[in-house]
């Protein structure tokens, strides 16, 4: 074996957003080893992004909630192929870990008796997101960052995985490389957590970074393990749309929460037009109705624009494509109006959404207190991801365990805002937790050199191939990927389209296993998108294949061809494996039925 | 660096502002020369790109344009995108700025832009710096220690006007801007005895956080070197997070170092009134 640089630590966590910061601490307060690998500096990853809020049933400024109704509200947003045990763990725990985060030094804002203060958002019945402003995520990375910098957990930043070992089907450890000179890094571990977030780059509009590359759910695939649910993917609905730079950066659903309304270009209030059955009795009759929801008022029943994620992105869409959108292609968000309502509207909105009010400011010259937002569906997060154990976190392969955004289940078809904080949170401690007693209980596993190897040669190939072409390829095949997903496997979904889209990830496979780099190995971000590709094509292969074998609608998965939902496809998850002839299989996996008592509890809260 | 020369270049061309057009489609508005740093640790040199300007664009458009088309491997770090995470430092024509939030119609493009990396950090290659230091100085400073829970259920009671204070200082995303340009580390190099702006900040955050006993004080004054700190605000001029570092975060600190080394008659009140409180 080549001499690499070698790392043993009883347990990996790879990515360092709020999971992987999250499990390490757990993993490093069992007594274990950690290391902790981030594709990018420590406390940039897009946990940093999340704006609106952590969900916990504290109930701080509603009595009435509990972890009943938010398990009830996770399974209807779900469209009930949740994980329902995740999501009672989530609904259960969340409560405690946020009050752990206070307790780390986090500060949230507070309610008039000095409390926790929490605001509604969509999908939720009561008011129950625990949040700073409209920078929550921020607050929560920072918070995990700084204490977790005092627990002996040793960072490996700017580092990038590019294989997970195993030996005998289990963890044996990863190759990754570093991205200032290039030099490769070997882990030797007993246990590993993947918290890589997820595939957004694999669209051409995101809210995502250039991190989001599918690494975590492409690993865990490659070494064996199941995937689950990957036809979910979610279109946030509003992101910015105007000017091209910043098209797909994300527009808070707290706009909305603090009483922002969608009008089309008629000025209509187009979300009352069309409220879905399992949700009407919960949504507002009026829009006085849905003001007075918004200010608190527990007599009102939520506004239409606070439905979930993906009916509202497809509200936004039907407007666009029925020539009722705003002059970019999407409507208009608008929370100026509040003026009629509050005295001091201006100071109000600044205050409550400091941060939306300095992007549109600063990157579109406009004044959301004064003029309407335009925005439109960007991509934003992947529901599904890899098949875990829901109290565990454990995936497929033993050792191997994911939480966060790269694992499935807790949010089945579709998530509710606010619900990935507190997945990153309840998750990242109980998978860090399992991982170390993984770690403990099993002894250390081999590392097969000539795997070693052959990851560490397959990685420097593209140099040997050199510029090829126009000289672009890594970077035009990245976008030609991205173009195809966009138009073919997005919100609106049809077979021919999306075999049209296998098709082409097919032949963009066949040229991304040729493309060559220029340069050297340091720092050489050409190098580096050309080694993401393949994480981003198996991804895109493993969503349009889930999402053609799936002939209904449901949650973020919309079929034109079948616009129904289907009762007897509520039974299944997708689950996609790598089979023994390095083809994608993909099985129909049941459901286990859920136990009485949380029967009971979603029959209760309907 | 003097301040005077900090002052936000905001010359209006006309030429890039967004303009209502009937279709998503941009027309591209011309085109632009950057004079961008290329090199590595042991030297680099400037080198000029001329790409394609579209309505809206940042300076970090402009560079991920010219690595996709001309420079693949042309290195800049950079996440968000939205001014939310700090990554893409750098020095656009001369001043401390976020890439992603610097737009081209704020600077005058019929001469080149210059684009060149944090100049208080080692050179890793072109627009990326080593910026480890900062991670390895906050490690030195006290964590947070929060005072017994104020309710049985292990929870806390605070005021919003308490935590209004300390949000401020939480709001900073770690674009080390403010290290950059502090003449203390940028012109005279002292990382071992001076922690920097970002840093001080951090450690008013604790020390004003509402439920933090923790004493830092001390290891202000001895360990984290405030008294470098001659108050020239650069720091705050340069924060894109519009924090009041001087005004808020560092004299108060330095007020609490006086008062506690500097003023005997105040620090045995003090000691006095601790005792009975039973802090």
């Amino acid at each position: 074996m080549t001499d690499y640089q070698t790392f043993d630590h009883d347990v990996l966590v790879i990515g360092a957003g709020g999971a992987g910061l999250r499990a390490a601490i757990a993993a490093s307060a069992a007594g274990v080893s950690v290391g902790l690998v981030c594709k990018s500096l420590l406390g940039k990853a897009h946990t940093v992004m999340a704006e609106g809020g952590v969900a916990a049933a504290l109930a701080n400024v509603d009595q009435r909630d509990s972890w009943q109704v938010h398990f009830a509200d996770t399974m209807r947003g779900g469209q009930y192929v949740n994980n329902w045990r995740m999501a009672e763990l989530h609904a259960r725990e969340a409560p405690d870990r946020v009050r752990e985060l206070e307790a780390w030094g986090a500060l949230f804002d507070r309610t008039a008796d000095g409390r926790i203060l929490q605001r509604n958002f969509g999908g939720h019945k009561y008011p129950r997101l625990a949040h700073v402003g409209d920078r929550t995520g921020l607050e929560m990375i920072r918070t995990l960052q700084d204490h977790s910098i005092h627990q002996g957990i040793d960072v490996h930043m700017e580092c990038t995985v590019l294989r997970i070992f195993t030996d005998g089907g289990r963890v044996a450890g990863a190759l990754g490389y570093d991205r200032e000179r290039g030099r490769f890094r070997l882990f030797r571990s007993r246990a590993i957590v993947l918290a890589t977030g997820g595939i957004g780059r694999a669209y051409s509009i995101t809210s995502n970074s250039w991190e989001y590359t599918g690494d975590g759910q492409a690993l865990a695939y490659e070494a064996g393990a199941a995937l689950q649910d990957m036809e979910f993917v979610q279109f946030h609905p509003t992101g910015m749309i105007w000017p091209p730079s910043v098209r797909g950066i994300l527009v808070t659903e707290g706009v909305r929460g603090e009483g922002g309304v969608l009008r089309n270009r008629q000025g209509r209030r187009f979300m009352f037009d069309d409220i879905p059955d399992n949700y009407r009795s919960q949504t507002a009759d009026t829009e006085e109705e849905g003001w007075r929801y918004t200010q608190g008022d527990k007599t009102a029943r939520r506004p239409p624009e606070l439905l979930t994620r993906d009916h509202v992105a497809r509200c936004i869409l039907r407007e666009v494509r029925e020539g009722r959108g705003s002059p970019h292609g999407g409507v208009f968000l608008d929370i100026s109006w509040i003026r009629e309502k509050l005295p001091a509207a201006s100071q109000h909105i600044i205050r409550k959404l400091p941060s939306m009010y300095h992007q549109f400011k600063q990157l579109a010259d406009i004044d959301i207190t004064t003029t309407p937002m335009e925005v439109g569906p960007t991509t934003h997060y992947i529901m599904g991801g890899i098949r875990v154990n829901g109290e565990t976190q454990s995936s497929t392969v033993p050792g191997l365990f994911a939480a966060g955004e790269c694992a499935a289940g807790l949010h089945g078809a579709n998530r509710l805002g606010g619900n990935s904080l507190s997945d990153l949170l309840v998750f990242g401690k109980r998978a860090g937790e399992f991982a170390a007693a993984f770690a403990r209980t099993n002894g250390p596993a081999t590392l097969d050199s000539a795997q070693v190897d052959d990851a560490a040669r397959r990685a420097v190939e593209p140099f040997e191939r050199g510029a090829d072409g126009d000289g672009r390829g890594p970077y035009q095949l990245q976008q030609e990927l991205q173009v195809t997903m966009q138009d073919l496997v997005g919100i609106v979904r049809t077979e021919p389209e999306m075999r049209e889209a296998l098709e082409r990830i097919g032949r963009l496979g066949d040229r991304a296993r040729n493309v060559g780099v220029v340069g050297n190995r340091e720092y050489n971000p050409g190098w580096h998108t050309a080694l993401d590709l393949a994480n981003l094509l198996t991804v895109s292969e493993a969503i349009t294949r889930a999402a053609i074998e799936r002939q209904e609608s449901r949650g973020g998965h919309f079929r034109e061809d079948y616009p129904e939902k289907d009762p007897a496809a509520s039974r299944f998850n997708l689950v996609i494996r790598k089979g023994p002839d390095g083809q994608m299989q993909l099985t129909r996996e049941p459901i286990p039925d859920m136990p009485a008592e949380l029967k009971r509890v979603i029959e209760e809260q309907k | 660096m003097a301040t005077d020369t900090l002052k936000p270049d905001l010359v209006e061309t006309g030429a890039v502002e967004a303009q209502e057009a009937p279709s998503p489609q941009p027309e591209p508005l011309g085109r632009a020369t950057f004079r961008i740093w290329r090199g590595d640790g042991t030297g680099g040199a400037l080198v000029d790109y001329t790409t394609t300007i579209a309505p809206g664009m940042v300076v970090l458009d402009a560079i991920h344009q010219i690595q996709a088309e001309q420079a693949n491997d042309l290195a800049v770090r950079w996440n968000c995108k939205a001014g939310k995470c700090g990554s893409c430092s750098a020095e656009v024509n001369g001043m401390p700025k976020l890439m992603c939030m610097t737009r081209l119609s704020e600077l005058p493009l019929a001469e080149p832009v210059s684009v060149e990396p944090m100049r208080a950090f080692r050179p890793i290659k072109d627009l990326v710096t080593d910026v480890s230091w900062n991670f390895t100085v906050k490690r030195g400073i006290k964590p947070f220690r929060p005072r017994a829970p104020d309710a049985p259920d292990g929870t806390w009671r605070m005021a919003q006007s308490d935590v209004d204070r300390v949000q401020e200082f939480r709001k900073c995303i770690e674009c080390f801007l403010c290290q950059d340009v502090c003449h203390v580390l940028r012109d005279h190099q002292l990382h071992d005895a001076f922690i920097g702006p970002r840093f001080l900040v951090h450690a008013a955050a604790l020390e004003m956080h509402p439920l933090d006993v923790e004493d830092r004080v001390p290891d202000l004054r001895r360990i984290h070197g405030i008294g470098y700190c001659n108050i020239t605000k650069c720091c705050t001029a340069v924060c894109p997070e519009h924090i009041t570092i001087t005004d808020n975060a560092i004299i108060p600190l330095k007020e609490r170092v006086v008062d506690e080394f500097f003023d005997p008659v105040g620090r045995l009140l003090k000691v006095f009134s601790r005792r009975e409180s039973g802090a």
